[in-house]
């Protein structure tokens, strides 16, 4: 079977299984700046980015130019890549199903979630590869922090089910149809979800120390 | 037919064959186990976490941490994702060293692995003793290059904090000239015990299709006849220049992964040999000069966007996923801990067999808790 | 002739009674060392490892170190057969509440060795959210070593240390021939925002937080089971805008949520 880049993997699936790509491009939180410099950022982003996908059907003049910008005006949140296969969270299965059954991707390498709070989103990445070697194909979900749901995977690859338990976890994403949809790491009884970005954690204040440059070990 | 009645029973976290603070939660029908639910989070020091406050440099401390078995090897794969996303050279002579490091990480964590899971089988002391040999003999040369025994802290990006000394290129020779012996004396001893044979052949059987789907990796998948190994699937570093080769099992039992093990460590030897005969035609230097200055490094800022790497780790396949923001720390960093995930399978594993198997064939898994709780 | 003036033993210290009576041959003396003896010549450590530090550990154990020199090889998996607690390694808020079982569970005479970095103060791990920042906020720590992880030989100096103590108990003065019952220390209880400990009001140690309580006096300082009073014990403990507020005697209270409120 043929590898694939990330652009045919989303040309691939957008011709097999219409409707799975997430059409959507989140906001950045931060990117509601001053109206020439939002402009300016949205020329440079369609330009780049080649666009094949709709714009957000909100109607909305203001957040449709929001939608383009890719923070550049906050360099503490990394943008979101924009050339991998996004899909809609309730067609994850299929696509998961294909990748291996079709495109012979039948090792599933990693589940991981990433928080964005700048975009109100969750990220959650799926690294697949084959057994026989070869690089990898990656499939990313993106879902909004305070309603993260997207089905369980764990029901076809039985891989899946442990990194899906560190998500919910930690990241509090919620995965309907997992056998055993419990807290990994924490106790039953503990609310909240440590690894969330807004997560008070008082400790960590005095560890942000700024490096002066001077010496080093050797 | 006489109906029973199913009681739960629970190991752990203390317990001395669960390999650290793991719980386990075992329903037995009489002596045979009907269902295991593992507990995790003993030993959660959310890793991740700190990886995100600390800089990247200073993330190096704590991968020591998380398999502490091989530091040598879970810094290399953390330094090449780093490596990645910044686009670091790394000099020849660098990538050599650091290839003997991750080797002889790999027999270190063999030869320990072995011993801890035929101390779970009963034979009390003496093969943990003969493991725990040969691990501090590897110990000293780690203590000689990194500074510390366990947690070496000796890679860096675009190479390695010190070059390897001519007394230290004797000393790992000197190793593996005696190194042979180690493994032969180790099979006459062991492989043909009848009490070994008994509680390992046909125990904790994985079928192929299972591993597969499980995504269970190192010694597990490879015992049931996957050759499944990163240092071929997507070679990294230059392990595409040396000839080894990647044992399988048959039956995918507890049996064939110990013999998988013993295998590994003879073709981690051939690695080895091959690395240090080649070591002195290796060109560059052990760091690419431009990252040489510790305090360089520690300001080190990545451009934004996302890398992962897997290397082969003697538990499996370890992947490090960085996702960078810009700034001298990681926006998220994350782990693919092979331990965790080879545990999926447990409970298909242990079903079907008795109380005492469970210990064998948690052991034949061979998991370190720093990585599984992370 | 004079006549030998009577020993005003009131206002010796212990080591020159034990002296004085030795030298007068009193029964009393030879008891104390022949239990002190019999004590440091065999401390059993409970066999239980945390993290990295019990590989260490074991490497103690193992034949290149041999700690059976010192007689605490049999590492026993009971906590009812075993003296010493060895805690190795990182004490996350999930394992405390069975640490302090397992230490409750352990019959006196009985010492706690707190190994490495991780479980005397949190170690590297002590700003992640999960972490016990020191074993001694719940259970008295006779010896701490430092290291991370510290080598064998570090492990068998704290061993020896603990000897050294055991040589300077005092029957009549340890602690378990007092009146009284045992101390039982309180095992914390798993709770929303993170562990509760009996006697501690709010949440005593909470997730990604600071902990609300001062550890435990060393009992090789005279400890009998009780906290630290002096706040200066938490000087570089906890951040520096909490210490003046304990300094002020508000420990106890939800300090947390108090700081978050002023800030």
């Amino acid at each position: 079977m043929p590898l694939l880049n990330q652009g045919e993997l989303r040309a691939l699936l957008e011709r097999e299984l219409p409707g799975a790509l997430d059409p959507t491009r989140p906001v950045n939180r931060y990117g509601n700046v001053e109206a020439t410099h939002q402009l300016e950022v949205e020329d440079q982003a369609s330009d780049t980015m080649g666009d094949t996908s709709p714009p957000p059907a909100t109607g909305d003049a203001a957040a449709e130019r929001q939608a383009d910008v890719v923070d550049k005006e906050e360099p503490s949140v990394p943008p979101l890549s924009q050339d991998d296969a996004v899909v809609r969270a309730e067609r994850l299965p299929d696509v998961a199903a294909f990748l291996r059954d079709r495109l012979g991707y039948d090792y599933l390498s990693r589940v991981t979630a990433v928080d964005y709070p700048a975009y109100g989103l969750i990220e959650v990445v799926y690294h697949f590869y084959r057994i026989e070697g070869g690089p990898g194909q990656i499939v990313r979900v993106r879902v909004p922090r305070d309603n993260a749901v997207i089905p369980s995977i764990t029901p076809m690859w039985p891989g899946a089910n442990l990194e899906e338990r560190v998500c919910y976890d930690l990241f509090g994403v919620h995965f309907p149809g997992h056998p055993y949809h419990k807290r990994i790491y924490m106790w039953d009884e503990f609310e909240g979800h440590p690894m969330r970005k807004d997560f008070e954690k008082i400790g960590d204040s005095y560890y942000h120390f700024k490096w002066k440059g001077e010496g080093g070990e050797e | 037919m006489l109906k029973t009645e199913e009681l739960q029973i629970n190991i752990g976290p203390q317990h001395p064959s669960t390999h650290g603070v793991f719980r386990l939660m075992a329903t037995v029908d009489g002596e045979t186990v009907v269902h295991l639910e593992p507990v995790f989070g003993y030993l959660h020091r959310n890793h991740e976490q700190l990886g995100e406050i600390w800089t990247y440099l200073q993330t190096i401390t704590i991968t020591d941490r998380l398999d502490y078995f091989n530091s040598m090897i879970n810094e290399h794969g953390y330094c090449m994702t780093v490596e990645k996303l910044a686009s670091i050279e790394v000099p020849e002579r660098a990538e050599y060293i650091r290839v003997i490091m991750s080797e002889l990480s790999r027999i270190l964590n063999h030869a320990a692995a072995i011993g801890f899971w035929l101390q779970d089988m009963g034979s009390w002391g003496t093969t943990l003793m003969f493991g725990f040999r040969q691990r501090e003999m590897i110990m000293d040369i780690f203590e000689s290059v990194g500074g510390s025994r366990m947690m070496c802290n000796y890679m860096r990006f675009g190479g390695v904090a010190r070059d390897l000394t001519p007394n230290l290129v004797e000393q790992i020779n000197l190793f593996l000239e005696g190194f042979p012996q180690f493994i032969d004396d180790f099979e006459r001893l062991m492989m043909e015990n009848e009490i070994l044979l008994a509680r390992s052949r046909n125990v904790g059987v994985l079928p192929k299709e299972l591993a597969a789907a499980y995504s269970v990796t190192g010694p597990v998948i490879r015992g049931s006849g996957i050759p499944y190994d990163i240092r071929r699937a997507e070679p990294y570093s230059i392990y595409d220049r040396f000839a080894f080769d990647i044992p399988v099992g048959s039956v995918g039992d507890v049996y064939d992964r110990f013999l998988v093990r013993m295998e590994e460590m003879r073709q981690s030897h051939r690695i080895l040999r091959q690395a240090m005969e080649q070591l002195p035609q290796a060109s560059g230097s052990y760091i690419n000069q431009a990252y040489k200055a510790a305090s360089k490094q520690q300001g080190l800022r990545l451009p934004a966007g996302e890398a992962y790497c897997r290397v082969e780790s003697p538990k499996g396949e370890l992947g490090y996923y960085i996702v960078s923001n810009g700034g001298n720390s990681a926006y998220r960093y994350g782990i693919r801990a092979p331990s965790l995930i080879n545990l999926t399978a447990l409970n298909d594993m242990c079903r079907g067999y008795t109380v005492a198997d469970i210990v064998v064939i948690l052991g034949s898994i061979d998991i370190v808790m720093g990585e599984v709780d992370r | 002739m004079m006549s030998k003036a009577p020993k005003d033993y009131d206002n010796m210290t212990d080591e020159e009674v034990q002296l004085e009576l030795e030298q007068e041959g009193v029964l009393l003396s030879s008891v104390n060392k022949l239990y002190n003896w019999g004590r440091r010549s065999s401390v059993w450590p409970l066999g239980f490892g945390l993290a990295c530090c019990a590989i260490e550990m074991i490497s103690a154990s193992a034949s290149r170190y041999d700690i059976a020199r010192f007689g605490s090889e049999l590492f026993r998996a009971s906590p009812r057969q075993a003296d010493c607690m060895i805690v190795s390694g990182t004490v996350t808020k999930k394992m405390v509440p069975q640490i302090v079982r397992l230490y409750n569970q352990m019959p006196e005479p009985k010492w706690v060795i707190s190994m490495g970095a991780c479980a005397t103060s949190g170690g590297p791990f002590r700003d992640g959210y999960n972490v016990v920042r020191g074993i001694d906020l719940y259970i008295p720590v006779d010896v701490y070593v430092p290291g991370c992880p510290p080598r064998p030989e570090a492990l068998l100096h704290s061993l020896i240390t603990v000897q050294e103590q055991i040589d300077r108990e005092k029957i009549k003065k340890v602690r378990w021939y007092q009146k009284g019952t045992a101390v039982e220390f309180p095992v914390p209880e798993f709770g929303a925002k993170g562990l509760v400990v009996a006697g501690i009001p709010g949440v005593a140690d909470p997730v990604g937080g600071v902990p609300q309580m001062m550890p435990f006096v060393s009992p090789a300082l005279g400890g009998q089971g009780e906290r630290h009073t002096d706040p200066a014990v938490l000087e570089g403990n906890v951040p520096k805008g909490l210490v003046a507020e304990i300094r002020e005697g508000r420990a106890g209270t939800n300090l947390l949520e108090e700081h978050h409120a002023a800030t």
